[in-house]
């Protein structure tokens, strides 16, 4: 039973010390991404946004430093993701944890907050569940259903669809979005004439686009991860002659992403997504933080990861001046819930019960402006909540 | 690696073999410093108990019987998501969810095993690489039973012997992890330095001259795969009880080549290759991306090509030439 005492006297010491930091003028932030490995890409632009933020808003927030301590998962890794969480609370004695670009890692970090009581701002991993596992948690990135459903319902209702076929990629969001879709858009009155489900590493679509030609849809919905596969179904699609002029071909937002447009060229033309942020959007904040990322960033765009870490950053620094400095996570998700700002996206809010975003959901249009493709917004539906999460609570 | 000297006969040399060295009692007391001196890192000790835990069954075929693997993830896998079924449908005891485990993935590695058993070298690295790719895809799809690419939620594990909770700070974690890190380790000890393991190690360097000696090779192989795999999982298990979640991480192919690459760190056929290659890989790992987390990959690239190029047997095969030639200077 020794090893229990001195277990016993390590806890005793570890609780003095946290008193002892918090003595301090300092809150420590601790951020969990996916700095290397394939999802490196993401990590960097959400931690291009928390930097801009930084420099923009000075480190100094009600009286406090803020020090940011960085640490990498190295991709979907949900055991180093609750380690790495445990020992932000116990060794670097963080007072919140933030970061997140997937949804395992936060879902095992969402555990650790919830025991130590941290406050945690979940900048993108965008599943609904990840709210439930912990009540100090917020999010200010998305909820893949508030994208996908919004569309469903969309495009049964103002876009004339009435028929549609899904093509999802054969993994978790994959499914979520092909549920979401249909749910909706069945909901509205549409009718789903067939689904298929493609292999996650999927070099050549032209099989699967076939298989939804031949069943003439009046509309095509598809859910792929970012990378090099949209503009291998853009050109599947325009190669077996789907036109997005005569189909209309619906997406989210990751199909359509600056990088995407670029290797698809014209074949992308026409598609239709729902997305909640791009870097075209007009108001004066998104010109000035469009700007202001590109300067720091070797002229690359902005994208949802960037403003989700922008946004994170924002609901920290207005929690701490909520709560005067004060860092306990009763505190601050209780000065986070209902907070509401103007993002570089549009209005958002914390939605007070289910601590999710409430955001505009855009619906964008890709065409040519000036040589260049972009993603057209056309039209939007505002105030939209997680429909899981709100079903949930009924 | 000691080879028997003519004056000893088997047994004697076995029996010598076999005696604890006051070294090896010194690393398993050292192995309780991080209570004393770290207990800001117990998180982390345990999840090097557990991976070296891992290193060591896949040392078992790879350094003692000579079975190249690039699957072997797939029994840790199989240990982890059985644990944490297990817990989430309702039996949250750890040391019985243990025992499952590892029975479940001993059944999976002796089917393996007949067909692992008649093959060698390339054959067998694309043979255990399929497999292993084969179920990361099973385990994707059940995305009913697995949760897919989400990771397993809803895991509700028991308090240890109904009296330690699994805490924040991760002493029982610890405490846990290197108790069946130990039992397993004896085991495995024992069955090295048993004619058995004798045998494996026949297999290893003479592949065709053991069924000449009489030694019935598949069988062999089939035991010490079955073993080794049962190992993997008890592995797998632990982690998934500690951390309260499995994802398809557990069974990738990252998992697999980590490993390996730990065990040519630490040292191949050499009973605390793993161990010590875990520790080297894990703590580096950690400290490095303290540093840097964007280019911790880097660092660990050259420790590995210096390792391999200055100590091919790897740290602890270095330590032990070192020692020699000390011993014979002196």
């Amino acid at each position: 039973m020794t090893l229990l005492r001195i277990a016993a006297a390590g806890l005793l010491a570890s609780t003095v010390g946290i008193s002892a930091a918090q003595a301090q003028g300092t809150v420590k932030v601790g951020l969990i991404m996916t700095y290397s490995g394939q999802f490196a890409d993401a990590a960097r632009q959400m931690d291009g946004g928390i930097k801009l933020y930084m420099k923009q808003h000075g480190d100094k927030v009600a009286g406090k430093t803020i020090e940011i301590i960085r640490k990498d998962t190295g991709g979907p890794a949900p055991d180093v993701a609750k380690r790495l969480a445990q020992e932000l609370v116990v060794r670097d004695k963080v007072d919140i944890i933030a970061g997140f670009v997937l949804t395992p890692n936060a879902m095992a970090a969402s555990d650790v907050s919830q025991e130590a009581k941290k406050f945690l701002v979940i900048m993108n991993a965008a599943t609904s569940v990840i709210m439930t596992k912990s009540q100090y948690s917020a999010r200010v990135s998305l909820t893949q259903s508030q994208v996908t459903e919004t569309l469903g319902k969309w495009a049964a209702t103002k876009d004339g669809a009435k028929k549609a076929y899904t093509m999802v990629s054969d993994y978790g969001p994959g499914l979520d979005a092909e549920a979401g879709f249909q749910k909706s858009f069945k909901a509205a009155g549409g009718e789903i004439v067939g689904s298929v489900r493609m292999p996650v590493a999927n070099p050549d679509f032209s099989a699967f686009v076939q298989r939804a030609k031949d069943l003439n849809p009046q509309s095509v919905f598809t859910f792929i991860p970012g990378g090099a596969q949209p503009a291998a179904i853009a050109k599947a699609f325009a190669e077996r002659g789907m036109d997005p002029k005569k189909t209309k071909i619906y997406g989210t937002g990751e199909l359509t992403g600056d990088d995407a447009l670029k290797n698809m060229g014209d074949s992308a033309l026409g598609i239709i997504t729902a997305w909640h942020y791009d870097h075209n959007h007009d108001s004066k904040l998104n010109k000035e933080f469009v700007a202001g990322f590109r300067k720091d960033n070797n002229n690359i765009n902005p994208n949802f990861f960037a403003v989700g870490g922008y946004d994170g950053m924002h609901l920290i620094y207005e929690a701490l001046k909520k709560t005067s400095g004060k860092t306990d996570g009763d505190a601050l998700i209780a000065a986070a819930k209902g907070m509401s700002w103007e993002s570089p996206r549009g209005k958002i809010t914390i939605d007070p019960e289910i601590r999710d975003i409430v955001q505009t959901i855009y619906i964008r249009r890709v065409e040519k402006v000036g040589g260049e493709l972009k993603n057209v917004e056309f039209d939007k539906v505002e105030n939209v909540k997680d429909p899981i999460l709100a079903a949930m609570k009924k | 690696m000691s080879i028997a000297t003519p004056t000893q006969n088997p047994q004697s040399y076995l029996a010598a073999q076999e005696r604890w060295r006051p070294v090896e009692i010194v690393f398993w007391l050292a192995a309780l410093l991080p209570f004393v001196l770290f207990p800001d890192y117990l998180t982390l000790a345990s999840q090097i108990a557990i991976t070296g835990l891992f290193a060591l069954s896949l040392d078992l075929i790879l350094g003692y019987a000579g079975i190249v693997s690039l699957g072997h993830a797939a029994f840790f896998g199989i240990g982890a998501y059985t644990a944490g079924v297990l817990t989430k449908y309702g039996w949250g005891e750890p040391i019985t969810g243990l025992l499952i485990s590892a029975a479940v993935a001993a059944l999976a590695g002796y089917l393996s095993s007949l067909v692992i058993a008649r093959f060698r070298h390339l054959a067998l690295i694309m043979i255990t690489l399929g497999l292993g790719l084969l179920l990361h895809e099973i385990a994707n799809s059940a995305h009913w039973l697995t949760g897919g690419s989400d990771g397993l939620q809803g895991m509700q594990v028991w308090p240890l012997l109904g009296m330690f909770k699994f805490d924040l700070y991760g002493y029982t974690a610890y405490t846990y992890s290197l108790i069946v890190l130990l039992i397993v380790f004896v085991m495995a000890r024992r069955l090295i330095h048993s004619p058995f393991g004798l045998a494996l190690r026949g297999i290893r360097e003479n592949w065709t001259r053991m069924p000449a000696i009489g030694a019935n090779r598949q069988a062999h192989i089939r035991k010490i795969y079955t073993i080794a795999a049962a190992m993997a999982g008890v592995a797998g298990a632990l982690l998934a009880q500690t951390v309260g979640t499995v994802s398809l991480e557990a069974i990738s192919f990252g998992r697999s080549a980590d490993v390996l690459v730990m065990l040519v760190l630490g040292g191949a056929g050499r009973l605390y290759g793993g161990i010590v290659g875990a520790m080297i890989f894990m703590i580096a790992r950690d400290q490095f991306s303290g540093i840097a987390p964007q280019y911790w990959y880097f660092w660990i690239g050259l420790l590995l090509i210096a390792v391999v190029m200055l100590l091919p047997n790897g740290v602890l095969g270095g330590l032990s030439a070192l020692i020699n030639r000390w011993r014979s200077r002196s």
